[in-house]
């Protein structure tokens, strides 16, 4: 399998085997459009379930509990109301401490009484409260404002190191696609968003940009100096840089992926719901979307954009001109190939007899 | 090499100070667990119902109490407490949990309301005894003479001043009841704030007089006075027995724009042994300060004192020796160094609307099981050894620097962790813990894209020398800028959020500048050696720069004349006759034997003249030219 992949890998640097990845970017736009569009359904019906640190919830203190068994005031909860898990603490000595949701005020006493029985206590030593979220409306607005500068921060800093603001642009549109699409499959898989969650798709936001930034930089580096020559368009020096970078996309996305996998099973099979199951599925899906977004989206966007551009533009004429020009077997300019072969050049490597000059008959 | 060494001398120093601490300090050998991994203290806070509070408690002001608080907190290091209301309306408390036993300056830290004020001081006095009486004052000087020589001596004086400005404020005040307010509002307003006639009414000062500041129970603190009456209260300080009349609020704590702890600065510029509280004033409390000392310098003691009064009780009364312009104070008092940054604290993020008490404060466990920690590193684990085993098959020998480093990150993670779990309070919870897991991922990458980038420069024909140096310089790029891209993420949000938000962004930080070390003076450094190593520069099979794995076949100009042969299909295994596989030092011939390439259309000269060699037939027109070429042949290091 590894000498495969490496032949494999060989064969993507040298453009021997080439994805038209770049030129098929209608497709890719389309596919991602359709996957928003179904995000955005997903999270307004049924749309995400925030939890007991977003909305607040009900609070019940045993006091004076014989037995100390946290199972038992889950399963009290969950005969009142099956679909919550509640959240059991021990306090000082001889106390429980039960969160669940928001109850109304019949299923409170019922879970009153249940806590009372399970507990070996008098109702009287149950006592409910309503708490506040702990995550706050003030929280969520720093964390909003965080990320505000933040995105400021990164478009301003990658327009600078790229000197082109479209590649921002585009790492953004993948950032917000990502982050869109993770959230739709949270939504559709109903589980609770609790702060885990949301430091999941912090998490997402560093990663896609960071796996963005990388691509972009070999897309740079082979795009230097690209109106400068007439054998390739932008689209092709762009697409021939993911294809050389799609074996480290591959690996490290394997890499990442590896551990949160790890977690994201141990989490949803052994444990249920909790912090790591939460964490985890959101990293996990993120993370695909974000290897996915960078190399079929963020790119394919860039060179949408850059195409738009007059030099740009005025490049792919040059070379389309000079390929039909020696398709037709006229006279090219020398270093403009015929060949559609797109690859690094090796100096010395042969171009072709197109490319070599000739001698003009009379 | 050098590097290699400093920064093994480095993890040992960390090491080494962890372990000092350890034996020396509080420090542990692992890293503090946050709240949900090891359970912790749940303080719940009942507003204290106080007639001077003018403001109601309603839920507006529990939020504004639970932001203040929530700042206080995460100022204090990255402890991820939770902070959350519990009831609602008039009955509304605040429940603060925080991770293991909080000492009393923590305790202090949420409970307190910090409302600061600075008045002028109208009289000061020693109390004593618990049943003071009006004649007290002589066997006061008598009985305390050690404490304070200056309240003793001016305790005489003051009341003296305070009887004539009794009677004063009494035929000044047309009302029976002389209460400041009214008399200010029948129109006969005092001159300054530090008019002792008007201000110590006959109430004020029997108060003063039955005030007794060596009872525990008068120095609770608590709310301070009406801001524009006099006011009566005690040092802060438990071994001062001096009790104060002051006049009304000259300015007010949220004038303060700033607070910082630090040791005192002594008149000849050097740093002194005590603890202080430097506060910056705004625009506005600058003039008024300003304004104040302007006519304090002039009056006669006590009267020259100003008092900082914070929550109801005197921290320090300084003497103004001059007009201070800047809107720079200093604070001293008898600070320790944990309560001068508590205070400094509490200032910097102003006051709480309302004082709050502890109702109750109680142990709880911790919310998620220990099993949730196991199972979690246990994941971890898992997770780490199939990425060895990946690494492994995809990059072979080389995957053992790859895991290599990845052990160093993670000894250098967790010293750093511990040191800070020491030292500033941080504690792993267990979004941290998934947080350092996910590090493996993006730690990995950079040395995955690293790799790429020398087999990338090996398949354009370069020597493994000169492939790591080129690689290196492009993989350095890339890896720097994506790295700075999730640093300044992770800024924004430490610098910006707050709660666990804060927490996270500090684990991502932490991480990247781990990653940024290690691949800079380990993996690079590391890689650069082992490139000179026969097993990887000679491409070895299983060194995972194999040039032939990457396809560098046949014959390649490298410019400057130069020609690069690597037999084509060759097994490296069956070569011992042949001259060494592209890229040993010596020179190569060329077509090498195995080379197979036929004088198709698309091969280049050397090719097609090698293949002809290789056929015995070589043209002798060109016999000349191929010694040549045989001589300048070489291995693309020299490029």
């Amino acid at each position: 399998m590894a000498v495969g992949f490496a032949q494999w890998g060989n064969d993507l640097y040298t453009g021997k085997r080439s994805y038209n990845i770049v030129g098929r970017r209608r497709m890719w736009f389309s596919i991602s459009g359709v996957l928003v569009l179904a995000a955005i359904v997903l999270l307004i019906h049924p749309g995400l379930n925030p939890g007991i640190d977003f909305r607040g919830g009900s609070e019940f203190v045993v006091t004076g509990a014989a037995n100390r068994d946290q199972q038992q005031a889950v399963d009290a909860v969950a005969a009142i109301d099956s679909q919550e898990v509640a959240l059991v603490t021990n306090m000082g000595t001889d106390s429980l401490r039960v969160q669940t949701r928001e109850l109304s005020s019949d299923q409170t006493e019922q879970v009153r009484e249940g806590l009372a029985t399970a507990y070996g206590v008098d109702v009287n030593h149950v006592t409910s409260t309503f708490i506040g979220p702990t995550w706050g409306a003030d929280v969520s607005k720093k964390a909003v404002t965080g990320l505000i500068v933040f995105l400021v921060l990164v478009a301003g800093v990658m327009t600078l190191y790229f000197r082109n603001w479209r590649m921002a642009v585009a790492a953004l549109v993948a950032l917000a696609h990502d982050i869109l699409i993770t959230a739709g499959v949270y939504a559709a898989v109903g589980w609770e968003v609790t702060p885990a969650t949301v430091i999941g798709f912090l998490t997402i936001l560093g990663y896609s940009i960071y796996d963005t930034v990388v691509v972009f930089d070999k897309v740079r580096e082979n795009t230097d100096g690209v109106i400068h020559q007439s054998r390739y368009t932008y689209s092709e020096k762009a697409n021939l840089a993911v294809n050389q970078t799609l074996v480290r996309s591959i690996n490290t996305s394997v890499v990442a992926l590896l551990p949160v996998a790890g977690i994201l099973f141990i989490g949803a099979f052994v444990l249920g719901a909790g912090t790591l199951r939460d964490i985890a599925l959101a990293l996990f899906v993120g993370m695909l979307v974000g290897a996915y977004s960078s190399i079929f989206l963020a790119t394919p966007l860039e060179v949408e954009l850059r195409e738009r551009e007059p030099e740009i533009t005025a490049l792919r004429k040059r070379v389309l001109a000079n390929r039909a020009a020696a398709a037709a077997g006229e006279p090219v300019p020398a270093g403009a190939g015929a060949s559609t072969f797109v690859g690094p050049l090796h100096p010395g490597a042969h171009q072709g007899f197109a490319a070599q000059p000739k001698r003009r008959r009379k | 090499m050098r590097t290699l060494v400093t920064l093994g001398v480095v993890i040992v120093l960390m090491a080494a100070a962890i372990a000092a601490g350890i034996q020396w300090s509080k420090a542990t050998a692992t890293p503090k667990l946050a709240l949900d991994l090891e359970g912790g203290t749940e303080i719940i806070l009942t507003p204290v119902p106080e007639a001077q509070t003018t403001g109601q408690v309603t839920s507006s002001t529990i939020s504004q109490a639970i932001g203040v608080i929530r700042q206080r907190v995460d100022a204090s290091g990255v402890s991820e407490a939770q902070i959350t209301s519990q009831g609602s309306g008039a009955s509304a408390k605040i429940v603060v949990s925080l991770p293991g036993t909080p000492s009393q300056d923590t305790v202090n830290l949420v409970t307190k309301s910090a409302q600061m004020e600075f008045r002028p001081v109208l009289q000061q006095g020693t109390s004593t005894g618990p049943t003071p009486t009006p004649t007290a004052t002589s066997t006061d000087a008598g009985a305390t003479p050690a404490p304070t020589a200056t309240g003793a001596a001016a305790t005489p004086e003051a009341s003296a001043t305070a009887s004539a400005a009794a009677g004063a404020a009494a035929t000044a005040a047309p009302t029976p009841t002389p209460s400041p307010t009214s008399t200010a509002a029948a129109g006969a307003g005092p001159s300054s704030p530090s008019d002792a006639a008007f201000y110590v009414t006959p109430e004020v000062q029997k108060a003063f007089d039955n005030l007794d500041c060596t009872n525990q129970k008068n120095r609770t603190g608590g709310v301070n006075g009406p801001a524009n009456q006099a006011f009566v209260t005690c040092s802060q300080d438990l071994n001062d027995p001096t009790k104060f009349i002051l006049g009304p609020v000259e300015l007010e704590g949220r004038h303060i724009s700033g607070a910082s702890s630090g040791l005192n600065q002594l008149p000849n510029g050097t740093t002194g042994t005590d603890w202080v509280v430097n506060l910056k004033l705004d625009g506005q409390g600058t003039t008024q300060f300003a304004t104040t000392t302007t006519r304090l310098v002039g009056e006669t003691a006590p009267q020259n004192q100003f008092a900082v009064v914070l929550d109801g009780l005197v921290v320090s009364a300084p003497r103004v020796n001059e007009i201070i312009p800047n809107g720079q104070a200093v604070i001293s008092g008898s600070f320790t160094r944990n309560s001068a940054a508590t205070l400094a604290n509490q200032l910097s993020f102003g006051s709480l609307p309302v004082s709050f008490q502890v109702e109750s404060q109680q142990q709880i466990s911790a919310t998620l099981g220990s099993e949730q920690l196991q199972k979690g590193l246990l994941a971890g684990l898992i997770g780490l050894i199939l990425v060895v085993i990946y690494s492994l098959i995809q990059y072979r020998a080389l995957g053992f620097l790859t895991v290599s480093s990845l052990v160093l990150a993670g000894i250098i993670t967790y010293l750093v962790i511990t040191a800070l779990s020491w030292l500033q309070g941080y504690r792993l919870s267990l979004p941290g813990v998934a947080g350092l897991i996910v590090a493996i991922g993006i730690t990995a990458d950079s040395f995955i894209v690293y790799f790429e980038r020398i087999r990338d420069e090996l398949r354009d024909g370069r020597s493994l020398g000169a492939a790591v140096e080129h690689g290196w310089a492009r993989a350095r790029r890339t890896i720097v800028a994506s790295d700075t891209v999730n640093f300044m993420a992770a800024a924004a949000l430490y610098l910006l959020a707050i709660g666990s938000v804060r927490g996270f962004a500090f684990t991502l930080g932490l991480t990247t500048i781990i990653d940024l070390i290690i691949v800079f003076f380990f993996t690079h450094p590391m890689m650069e050696i082992i490139s000179k190593w026969r097993f990887f520069y000679e491409g070895h099979h299983f060194s995972g720069l194999d040039p032939r794995r990457l396809g560098v076949e046949g014959v390649r100009y490298m410019g400057r004349g130069k020609v690069v042969v690597t037999p084509k299909g060759a097994a490296p295994a069956t070569e011992e006759a042949a001259p060494k596989a592209w890229p040993t030092k010596q020179p190569v011939a060329v077509g090498a034997p195995g080379t197979t390439v036929a004088d198709a259309p698309g091969t280049t000269i050397a090719e097609r003249r090698a293949a002809a060699r290789k056929a015995g037939t070589t043209p002798p027109a060109s016999k000349a030219s191929a010694q040549k070429d045989e001589r300048t042949t070489t291995e693309g290091e020299q490029h």
